[in-house]
């Protein structure tokens, strides 16, 4: 069992934040990681920017930009994640699209990753069908590398999927980029229902997420929600993170009455 | 189309170690699906009549293969002949593309069209082939090309298209791609992506690539009933690739005529400032296809230059790069100065004014027929006219218009 599969547990749902590495300083990355830490948060992915982030709207974007702006770079994400795996206990996962990873070496950025505290792997732009190179590295590290399923996925492709991802599989709400949205789709119980019936993996739902009334309805159906957008907006706005501080607990205690 | 020529790409949608399809899962259904109605389109002869008779009537093919006389006499090397691109309608080889995704579009039941555009040309051929096929048009396109490709905003927006600007990242094509798959990805049930160049994921680098190749095709029966042989060299601009590959892959098995690509060489390799991404890059992913690519050392995606806006793409068609690897292929880059004489070489010496694309394939070409002897025959794939470029080079030559 892996960190990242250890937060699942029969009655628990899982609150998983993401940040932007470096998004407007690197101390803001440190310092909220420690919030989020602190409040309820289980799982923290840590954003390495790319200058073409195509599975993000507008809020990521522009984080994005602004950290690769600071001279952020992956060796500097894997040094941040061995700072934070030495200050918090929360597993670390690395979101990031391929290029960078690609760039740096699967196998060389898989053992960085390990040797940094980092638990998992979150690629937006790698589907199963092109993941067998980085899996060989991932597998034999023990790194869990989480693949996405979306509204669209077809039966043959939720199977594919369950069968090649681990730690838990990031169930992506709606037909759309990352961002903070009023609503989340109708039909999000089926789609997670459909998935439900092929597969036991632990099954966490992200984009869209961003107040704790849709924490609450995404956490009845599945083991976890992931918010990022939102987070990000909050440290944007409140340079004492005390709101972001007010927010995580909001989404915690949420999840805690379901 | 052969089972020969067919057999790349693979099922998985490479071409050697080149291509696949790196994208969000949310449009890996989608894919799967456009393979599907493509590959059922060509076999259709229903489908294949139809693309044939709107090239024809339409579109205006077959272009000439054009001997330039006076080109190659004032050279006074090689015969250089002209793959008249610029006078198919909308004035580039886009056209071959856009009709022919068009009608796929259509046959798939899609009633919302996007698509990316650098120069403007794929845009314009996009929004014509919309309107004529009553299909509801967005194309996104960079702040940066709106302003140095006017004209052909203008165009679009009288065929009725909506130009949504693009203001994140280099404001230029690359930026216009990201776009263009955000839109996708929100709105998939609906939307067909036309994707104008041979990049992006599988399928589209072999969809675009098949479309393109009546060029080559056309090239190949022009040339044997005009000379009753090959030619020797096919000379062809190399951004996306597009008008290369459909140039190139009809010869692909024919090994004595030599390929030659020709990059867009900015301000100098040496400055950093160009877009030649076989000559200088490494292998990378972008939108969703593994080639070559120009990057920093951290796999951050490099912003381009060119004073062809078509050219003005970080990365290139897996096929090139594949081409490349094998040595099937020789690329090779050209400045902005120097497509610059190649712009006023063939605007002197045949009365043709040509797109600032292949105006760099031009400059080579020269170069290249200089040291060869008559009997050799060189193919300029002249693929798109310059009328939309006057006022970069009117910039570029200090004239006041």
């Amino acid at each position: 069992m892996s960190r990242i599969t250890s937060v699942f547990r029969p009655g628990y749902k899982a609150l998983i934040t993401y940040l932007t590495v470096g998004y407007p300083t690197l101390e803001t990355t440190y310092e909220v990681a420690s919030i989020l830490a602190n409040n309820g948060c289980d799982i923290i992915e840590l954003g390495i920017p790319f200058s073409d982030p195509l599975a993000d709207g507008a809020t990521i974007q522009k984080a994005s930009y602004q950290a690769l702006q600071q001279g952020i770079t992956p060796q500097l994400c894997l040094e941040v994640a061995h700072q934070l795996h030495q200050r918090i206990a929360t597993p670390l996962v690395f979101m990031s699209y391929y290029n960078p990873i690609l760039s740096f070496g699967l196998e060389t950025f898989c053992q960085a990753s390990v040797k940094a505290g980092i638990d998992g792997i979150i690629i937006p732009d790698l589907p199963p069908e092109e993941g067998a190179e980085l899996e060989a590295s991932t597998k034999r590290l023990k790194l869990d590398l989480i693949y996405l399923l979306a509204p669209t996925s077809t039966e043959e492709r939720i199977s594919l999927v369950a069968e090649k991802c681990q730690g838990f599989i990031y169930l992506v709400s709606l037909t759309g980029v990352t961002g903070a949205r009023q609503t989340l789709p109708p039909e999000l119980e089926d789609f997670v229902n459909r998935v439900r019936q092929m597969t036991h993996q632990p099954l966490c739902i992200g984009f869209g997420v961003s107040n704790p009334e849709q924490a609450r309805r995404a956490g009845r159906i599945a083991d976890g929600v992931i918010v990022g957008s939102r987070l990000i907006q909050l440290i944007e706005e409140d340079a004492t993170f005390s709101s972001l501080k007010s927010f995580t607990l909001s989404l915690r205690e949420a999840l805690n009455l379901i | 189309m052969t089972a020969k020529d067919r057999q790349l790409p693979d099922s998985r949608g490479y071409f050697g170690q080149f291509g696949g399809k790196f994208v969000p899962e949310t449009l890996m259904s989608a894919l799967y699906e456009l393979e599907q109605a493509y590959l059922d389109a060509h076999a259709d002869p229903g489908f294949q009549q139809q693309y044939h008779q709107l090239c024809r009537e339409y579109s205006g093919r077959p272009t000439p293969l054009y001997p330039a006389q006076q080109l190659s006499a004032k050279i006074g090397g090689a015969t250089i002949l002209l793959k008249r691109e610029d006078l198919a309608h909308t004035g580039a080889h886009k056209i071959n593309n856009a009709l022919g995704q068009g009608l796929l579009a259509k046959r798939m039941g899609k009633t919302r069209i996007i698509a990316e555009t650098g120069a403007g040309q794929h845009g314009v051929a996009v929004a014509t082939v919309c309107a004529m096929l009553s299909l509801n048009c967005i194309i996104y396109m960079g702040d940066e090309d709106i302003q140095r490709q006017s004209s052909n905003v203008f165009r679009m927006k009288l065929l009725r298209a909506e130009v949504r600007p693009v203001s994140s990242g280099s404001r230029t094509l690359k930026d216009a791609i990201n776009e263009t798959i955000r839109d996708w990805v929100t709105n998939i049930h609906n939307t067909y992506y036309l994707l104008g160049s041979v990049v992006g994921p599988h399928p589209y680098p072999m969809i675009v690539r098949d479309f393109q190749s009546i060029i080559g095709q056309e090239t190949k029966e022009q040339v044997m009933t005009m000379y009753h042989r090959l030619p020797d060299y096919l000379v062809a601009c190399v951004g996306g690739g597009s008008n290369a590959m459909g140039l190139f892959h009809p010869f692909f098995h024919e090994k004595g005529v030599k390929f030659i690509g020709v990059e867009a060489g900015g301000q100098g390799l040496e400055t950093g400032h160009h877009a030649a991404s076989l000559v200088a890059g490494r292998t990378g992913v972008l939108h969703g296809t593994k080639s070559q690519l120009l990057q920093d050392k951290s796999g951050q995606i490099l912003v381009t230059h060119s004073i062809a806006p078509g050219l003005d793409y970080p990365g290139v068609g897996p096929e090139h790069s594949y081409y490349k690897d094998i040595g099937r292929a020789t690329y090779v880059a050209v400045t902005d100065a120097q497509a610059l004489e190649g712009f006023r070489l063939l605007c002197d010496t045949e009365g043709i004014i040509p797109a600032l694309e292949p105006a760099h394939a031009i400059y080579y070409a020269a170069k290249l027929a200089a040291d060869l002897p008559q009997n050799q025959l060189i193919v300029i794939n002249l693929s798109g006219r310059g009328d939309k470029d006057l006022d970069i080079v009117a910039k570029a030559i200090g004239m006041d218009l």
